[in-house]
């Protein structure tokens, strides 16, 4: 394995690529009781169409999320209660590009990592099960439904891609689940499960070469499928839609404002986008900056407002959204102000003392252990070592957050959703 | 890993835990009020408003160019309830000492800092500034509105808030619209008074720094606190029977596809004399895991629900169980989760199940000793309940919970409350209005 050491952040990386095509990374956390690992597979909700083998395939929505569900089903019984029984604290979570099993643990590590890499590499879907699962999905579908910030971010995505598969959501839809069969999960395992697209990230008191044995004793090298992912037709520059409002059971009006961002590419320079991004965000946008400030005192945001940037595949999105009483209003100075540093600039001085906060966030940030197994898991399939972030984050400059506001948020790439209140009347009188 | 406790003046206590494992230091600082209707505006307006403005940092941009000075130190306003007290005040997280590039003094500074806030607020003749006061309000009422917006929070909230209408426990850590509406700048600024007189006050420490430099830092940063007659009265009743023969039944109505399910318990007898680890291991049996009963009969073998947890608040006394529920399967739902809960009273524990339980509480306490913030909430709890073991003895009670303790408990629970949100039949279909000429 090869060792890479971050002194200034007392952190120390291990990482290989197993015969099997594995990739996996390790950071030592010396004196902790937990442990954290995380399977996380390159594929998620937004890969529903490929290539294999030169044939063209498509699958139903939600393919990603229910084989998620379904992954815990073992032959011998559930997965989930193995690993609880051994103390962990097992989840997983699907997003439009990685679906990821993780767990968190004081007890039994290498037990419940022996539970976490079988069950992922076996599939296994009796077709009664995976009957019984269609109504907890269902269930968790219309749950959906009645969440304002579901239903904001799904429109929004929806506004600013016309062809690709993120406009549709994750989770599928109470008809794309039926004809979710045991031979459609089968197929998108055998094609997307194989240890090539895999990932195991683990963070805690661990050995390296352990988990590095335990991964290879289970997961045996195979003929790789290699998919070639088809996204659909480039986008037209422009949203193919500004607005889209409706009205539901909120307090508030909510908003969901973004813009789709460039490729965001790999290797290194998806690393140094991916900073820049999010640099920038805290220098313009997030709730220290006096965007936030003047917005809150003039009663505009709260401090529910948050920003962040969604990386994929050739694509990233910029989100912003909150509650607030007037939306439209919120849009234009988050415009404005994009405007502004394009053409003057950021003072350097502040620049400077925004720097200085994003690192220590940042190095605060390593004690999230899940957050970091995510992290890794992102580099891992991202081609770039995550921990070089703070080596990447010391060459920025004012000037490159200047360019990169003048490409990335350009007006004319800009939608928003809005989610307004049912009872209007009411939610005014305060006002 | 040890728990280090001073006075540093008369009802300030400092707790301190000397660690090298972590990367952010915290320090909290909490004043010590009773829960009740009469100031729980008020309480929870106060902190808000303080991290508007100092004397020396007179606005948002000033407070924030400052923290980030110190390496984006985070000083935020923060208001728990606990049992049927409320700890307010503020919590700290900062970069600890030895991965600070420039090796400024942080601890120093951000201690110096938190005393502004809380003893020189930015004022006018005296008074605590109206806008900021009247702006806080404004935020205080979306806070309490937005609740609504997510339901499975919503819903057991509002489940304790109908079950305990007739105790202080029945008031929320933001209290209500019309009581925040009600507080003006002149009360506000008096009653801020009266709290730095009378409140005990609780500080937390976690990170690498020793006691004594610490305390010393703190004792610099608060040195004008004036001190007055402190307020011995805080506690928190248990009422240990429901409040009705048959418990209580609530219906709400709002615009939902899918229906939420509550039940408000009293954890009856006993809470006596609470076996507070006992209590932890029957929550995590009965509906605190994804092993547990309610997980793994109402959801896992019968669907009848999409989520399913409990939640057992050891100071009060109050167990609630919340789950997402088709209208359709309401009673079955209910009828399941008693039935788990009457098995459990039988003494049917299996051996396998009750060492998952254990084995999950012991993972958790284990895992509070990884956390600085884990370790301030863990603490600041164990402070107020008067207990003055660790997470490690914790852990070890734990692990020495008996299937009859597990029974007992659940023998002693009464039902008091059942919360129902349903589908309001009168909101008007709304379709898919979208505007495509906005622009």
């Amino acid at each position: 394995m090869q060792r890479y050491d971050y002194p200034a952040i007392g952190e120390t990386l291990y990482c290989d690529t197993l015969r099997s095509g594995l990739r996996l990374q390790v950071v030592t956390k010396p004196c902790y009781a937990r442990s954290h690992a995380m399977l996380a597979v390159n594929y998620g909700g937004a890969d529903r169409r490929f290539l294999l083998k030169g044939k063209r395939r498509d699958t139903p929505m939600g393919v990603a999320h229910y084989l998620e569900h379904k992954m815990f089903a073992m032959p011998e019984g559930d997965a989930m209660f193995t690993m609880a029984a051994s103390g962990a604290q097992p989840n997983a979570f699907t997003s439009a590009w990685m679906t990821a099993y993780y767990f968190d643990t004081t007890e039994e590590f290498e037990t419940n990592l022996r539970t976490l890499l079988r069950f992922v590499s076996t599939p296994y879907f009796p077709e009664e099960s995976v009957e019984k699962e269609r109504g907890i999905i269902g269930q968790e579908i219309a749950m959906t439904e009645d969440d304002p910030d579901f239903v904001s971010y799904t429109e929004l995505l929806r506004s600013l891609y016309a062809h690709h598969p993120l406009r549709d959501p994750v989770v599928g839809t109470a008809e794309s689940i039926q004809a979710i069969t045991p031979k459609v999960l089968e197929l998108c395992h055998k094609v997307f499960y194989h240890p090539s697209n895999l990932a195991l990230t683990v963070v805690g008191d661990v050995e390296p070469e352990q988990v590095m044995f335990t991964a290879s004793e289970i997961l045996r090298p195979s003929p790789d499928p290699a998919p070639v992912r088809d996204y659909g037709e480039a986008e037209a520059p422009e949203p193919q839609r500004r607005r889209f409002t409706r009205a539901m059971e909120v307090s508030a009006p909510q908003f969901l404002l973004g813009v789709r961002l460039p490729d965001p590419g790999t290797g290194p320079e998806r690393l140094r986008r991916r900073l820049l991004g999010d640099l920038t965000l805290s220098c313009l946008y997030r709730q220290s900056t006096p965007f936030f400030t003047r917005l809150y005192g003039e009663g505009l945001l709260n401090t529910d407002f948050f920003t962040e940037i969604d990386t994929g595949r050739g694509t990233a999105t910029l989100l912003a959204g909150g509650e607030s009483r007037e939306p439209e209003r919120v849009f234009d100075r988050f415009l404005e102000l994009a405007e502004r540093v394009a053409s003057e600039g950021l003072d350097e001085a502040v620049f400077a003392r925004k720097k200085k906060a994003f690192y220590g966030k940042s190095v605060r940030g390593l004690a999230a252990f899940g957050g970091l197994c995510e992290n890794l898991a992102e580099a891992a399939f991202g081609g770039y070592r995550f921990l070089d972030a703070f080596a990447v984050l010391e060459s920025l400059r004012a000037e490159d957050v200047q360019d990169y506001v003048r490409q990335a948020l350009r007006r004319e790439g800009f939608a928003m959703s809005v989610i307004r209140p049912l009872r209007e009347k009411e939610a005014e009188s305060h006002a | 890993m040890r728990l280090r406790r001073r006075e540093l003046f008369p009802g300030v206590f400092l707790s301190t835990i000397e660690s090298n494992k972590f990367k952010s230091d915290c320090l909290s600082l909490n004043l010590l009020a009773p829960l009740e209707r009469e100031t729980i505006s008020k309480n929870a307006l106060l902190p808000r408003v303080l991290a508007r403005g100092t004397m020396f940092h007179p606005d948002m941009d000033s407070l924030n160019a400052a923290m980030e000075e110190l390496y984006g130190a985070q000083i935020l306003p923060i208001v728990r309830k606990k049992g049927e007290m409320l700890a307010l005040g503020f919590y700290a997280g900062f970069l600890s000492g030895s991965y600070v590039p420039d090796k400024s003094p942080l601890l120093e500074r951000v201690c110096a800092l938190l005393g502004e806030l809380l003893l020189s607020p930015a004022t006018r003749g005296g008074l605590l500034l109206r806008d900021y006061v009247d702006s806080e309000k404004e935020k205080l009422i979306d806070d309490i509105r937005a609740k609504l917006n997510d339901k499975r929070s919503y819903a057991p909230a509002r489940a304790v808030e109908l079950m305990c209408a007739y105790e202080p426990y029945g008031c929320d850590d933001m209290g209500d619209e019309a009581g925040a509406e009600a507080v003006g700048y002149v009360d506000l600024t008096r009653h801020y008074r009266d709290l730095l007189q009378s409140c005990p006050i609780e500080l937390f420490y976690c990170g690498s720094a020793r006691t004594e430099k610490v305390a010393q830092a703190l004792h610099d940063a608060l040195i004008t606190l004036p001190r007055g007659r402190l307020n011995e009265d805080l506690g928190t009743d248990v009422r240990m029977n429901a409040l009705e023969d048959r418990p209580r039944e609530f219906h709400e109505r709002l615009d939902v596809g899918q229906g939420k399910l509550c039940l408000g318990f009293r954890l009856g007898q006993c809470m006596e004399d609470p076996d507070l680890p006992a209590i932890l291991v029957f929550n995590t049996l009965y509906g605190g895991s994804v092993n547990s009963r309610l997980f793994r009969s109402v959801r896992e073998e019968r669907s009848l629900c999409y989520y399913i947890d409990s939640v057992c608040d050891r100071m009060k006394g109050v167990m609630l169980v919340s789950s997402g529920v088709d209208f359709a399967d309401f009673q079955a739902a209910k009828a399941e989760i008693l039935a788990q809960l009457d098995s459990l009273a039988r003494g049917e524990i299996t051996d396998e199940e009750l060492r998952s339980a254990k084995n999950t509480v012991v993972s958790a306490l284990r895992g509070v000793m990884d956390s600085p913030a884990a370790l301030e909430n863990y603490y600041l709890f164990q402070t107020l309940c008067g207990l003055a073991y660790g997470p490690e003895e914790d852990a070890a009670l734990s692990d020495e919970v008996t299937r009859e303790d597990v029974q007992a408990i659940a023998q002693s629970v009464e039902l008091d409350a059942v919360y129902y949100l349903e589908a309001d039949e009168e909101a008007e279909e709304e379709g898919e209005a979208t505007d495509d000429a906005a622009l």
